[in-house]
């Protein structure tokens, strides 16, 4: 098995007072999705900024493929492509000029250039657009010449900060298939998203960055997995069914001592772990009972539930999260 | 009805090999700085902006003070073209240079810098494209502007060694000024920058540059005579007309060199630090 492609270790980071990142420590493996989920200032640019030589960190190691980011910065800058959060393309430039100036700066050899910077733009669908100023493509056109052109030294790594921030649906997705095609090819792709939706759809592993720490880390299932699994939701017609369904005829059915109760929507919601089963139950018990039920549905936990459960209300006793091993793919 | 679908350009189809391109030469400084000076020339030929700052307005600024205040200030146009065409050279070549204060700051308001500074190159690049690129553009700069005064009768008794000397004095002044503005395009926005071309506007107007020191109230005197725009005046005036001062010329590389040291040092501190906002 390959070594990791980066390995963060006790990564501390402040900006004056106010830490940022506060011991952060993360493994990404080899043409691995990782992505770096978090709210904003949660850190995750920060991290980006070190992993990519920008910033150096107050303590901590970072390494990319076995090199430090601090003290071997230029053989890190020549494995790594950075697209950052603001697509640095140069307006005044075409296309086919913003590709061949970092061809440039990637040193290809000299005939190389013009070729690598027709083939990119070939595959990346810009190829009609090639001669024309960046100042008239579209915010999905220059986000796709932007990758473009991290993909032109031919990095091992490649890191994307929030990629889609701005993007219509349709670009979204599209983009998304050009990152899952990069990684089929063998790149490692960091991305940092506050979209839990691109985090799910698109990461191998996902790291929650909450206040400067690492909240959870696993897949998207092993995350889901920590805020305790399937509820079953019951609705009823009116408050007295409502109640003598959870005080009487429900009343010793396993989970109910958790039911949530929602005056509102006149919901009961309780954790389940065998959903159908419980289903069957709840409805002998209300027929037998004559209460009035509305509805039955199973509910799944959403990322969403991850995120808002670490990120937001880390006063309330959320499972102390650990760390879900990786599983080998 | 017919529903039209939005043409959606189709997925890259993913490469299954790494390119054959891959980078050979592990560092290329002068290949980076190349490149950066042609992306610098690109930008100020593209844009309107920076033509008239580079063109017109150099030429307007000589004919308004040849033509328009050439006779009240010294009765006729004949002598005063020959004091002043040094003045407005100097002031042309500084605002000329201030562009790079803007182009700077464009670029780290933008991720650009980010990118380059993840870049496997030769670092300060960046900055010495906007160097590069400002030589240029105000060397053809002066050279129209010199036809101009030609045209409009400036006759300088400069020999060649003397317009030799004008273009190598020039272009260390236009490097300095240039990495003097880069250095401020690296600490100020991109609206506040644009404030750079009056300093480069205003201040020559306090030296000998324009009328002479004397003519000039008191309390002006002191600040006029020992300004670094002053000697610079007096040098490119001296080169053209062929009575070069040592001691002038001393005082303005003294401070060009002055100006350039700590811009250098300042430059390369300060972009190593920075970041895009």
């Amino acid at each position: 098995m390959k070594p990791p492609m980066i390995e963060i270790h006790g990564l501390h980071q402040s900006y004056g007072r106010t830490p940022v990142l506060r011991g952060v420590d993360l493994t990404v493996r080899h043409g691995e999705i990782f992505a770096l989920l978090g709210p904003n200032g949660a850190g995750k640019t920060t991290c980006v900024n070190i992993l990519t030589t920008l910033l150096r960190p107050d303590a901590g190691t970072v390494t990319v493929a076995g090199a430090d980011v601090v003290r071997e910065a230029g053989t890190v800058r020549r494995r790594i492509a950075l697209t950052g959060q603001y697509a640095s393309v140069d307006e005044f430039s075409t296309g086919a000029e913003n590709l061949r100036m970092m061809a440039d700066l990637a040193h290809l050899p000299r005939r190389a250039v013009r070729h690598r910077a027709t083939e990119l733009l070939a595959r990346f669908g810009l190829t009609d657009a090639a001669q024309r100023k960046v100042a008239t493509y579209s915010g999905g056109m220059r986000r796709r010449l932007d990758l473009a052109i991290s993909l032109v030294g031919d990095p091992d790594v490649l890191v994307l900060d929030e990629p889609t921030t701005g993007l219509d649906p349709a670009s979204r997705s599209q983009l998304w298939e050009v990152v899952r095609g990069l990684a089929a090819d063998g790149t490692t792709v960091l991305l940092t998203t506050q979209y839990l939706e691109e985090a799910d759809r698109l990461a191998d592993t996902i790291a929650v960055l909450a206040d400067g720490r690492v909240a959870a880390l696993g897949s998207a299932a092993e995350l889901k997995a920590l805020v305790s699994g399937e509820h079953v939701r019951v609705t009823f017609d009116d408050a007295r069914s409502l109640a003598a369904a959870r005080d009487v005829a429900l009343a010793g059915l396993a989970g109910l001592d958790a039911a949530e109760t929602d005056h509102r929507s006149l919901a009961l919601t309780f954790p389940s772990t065998e959903p159908v089963r419980t289903i069957r139950d709840v409805l002998d018990r209300t027929d037998a009972g004559g209460l009035a039920v509305s509805g039955v549905s199973v509910v799944r936990p959403t990322l969403d539930d991850v995120f808002l459960a670490l990120t937001q209300h880390p006063a309330q006793p959320v499972q102390p999260v650990q760390p879900v091993q990786e599983t080998a793919r | 009805m017919t529903v039209q679908t939005p043409a959606a350009p189709a997925a890259p189809p993913p490469s299954t090999r790494r390119s054959p391109d891959r980078s050979t030469r592990r560092s290329a400084p002068l290949r980076d700085v190349a490149t950066m000076s042609r992306r610098e020339a690109r930008r100020s030929i593209r844009s309107v902006d920076g033509i008239i700052t580079a063109f017109a307005l150099p030429v307007m600024i000589m004919v308004v003070f040849v033509v328009i205040f050439g006779g009240a200030i010294s009765g006729g146009t004949g002598d005063y073209i020959d004091y002043v065409v040094p003045g407005v050279l100097v002031m042309c070549l500084g605002m000329n240079s201030a562009t790079a204060a803007t182009a700077v700051a464009q670029d780290m308001t933008s991720g650009t810098i980010d990118r380059f500074k993840t870049l496997p190159i030769f670092s300060p690049s960046a900055l010495w494209g906007h160097v590069v690129a400002s030589v240029v553009r105000n060397l053809a700069s002066a050279v129209l502007v010199v036809a101009v005064a030609l045209a409009l009768g400036f006759r300088p008794d400069a020999g060649p060694a003397g317009w030799l000397g004008f273009v190598a004095f020039a272009t260390f002044a236009i490097v300095t000024f240039t990495w003097v503005s880069a250095v401020l395009g690296l600490v100020m926005s991109v609206d506040s920058s644009q404030s750079v071309t009056m300093i480069f506007l205003f201040v020559p107007y306090l030296s000998s540059g324009f009328v002479p020191v004397e003519t000039m109230p008191d309390w002006l005197h002191g600040f006029a005579e020992n300004q670094p725009f002053t000697p610079i005046i007096e040098t490119v005036r001296g080169l053209l007309t062929g009575n070069l001062e040592t001691s002038t010329l001393l005082a303005a590389c003294a401070w060009l060199t002055g100006f350039l040291a700590v811009s250098l040092v300042a430059g390369s501190l300060l972009y190593r630090r920075r970041r895009a906002r």
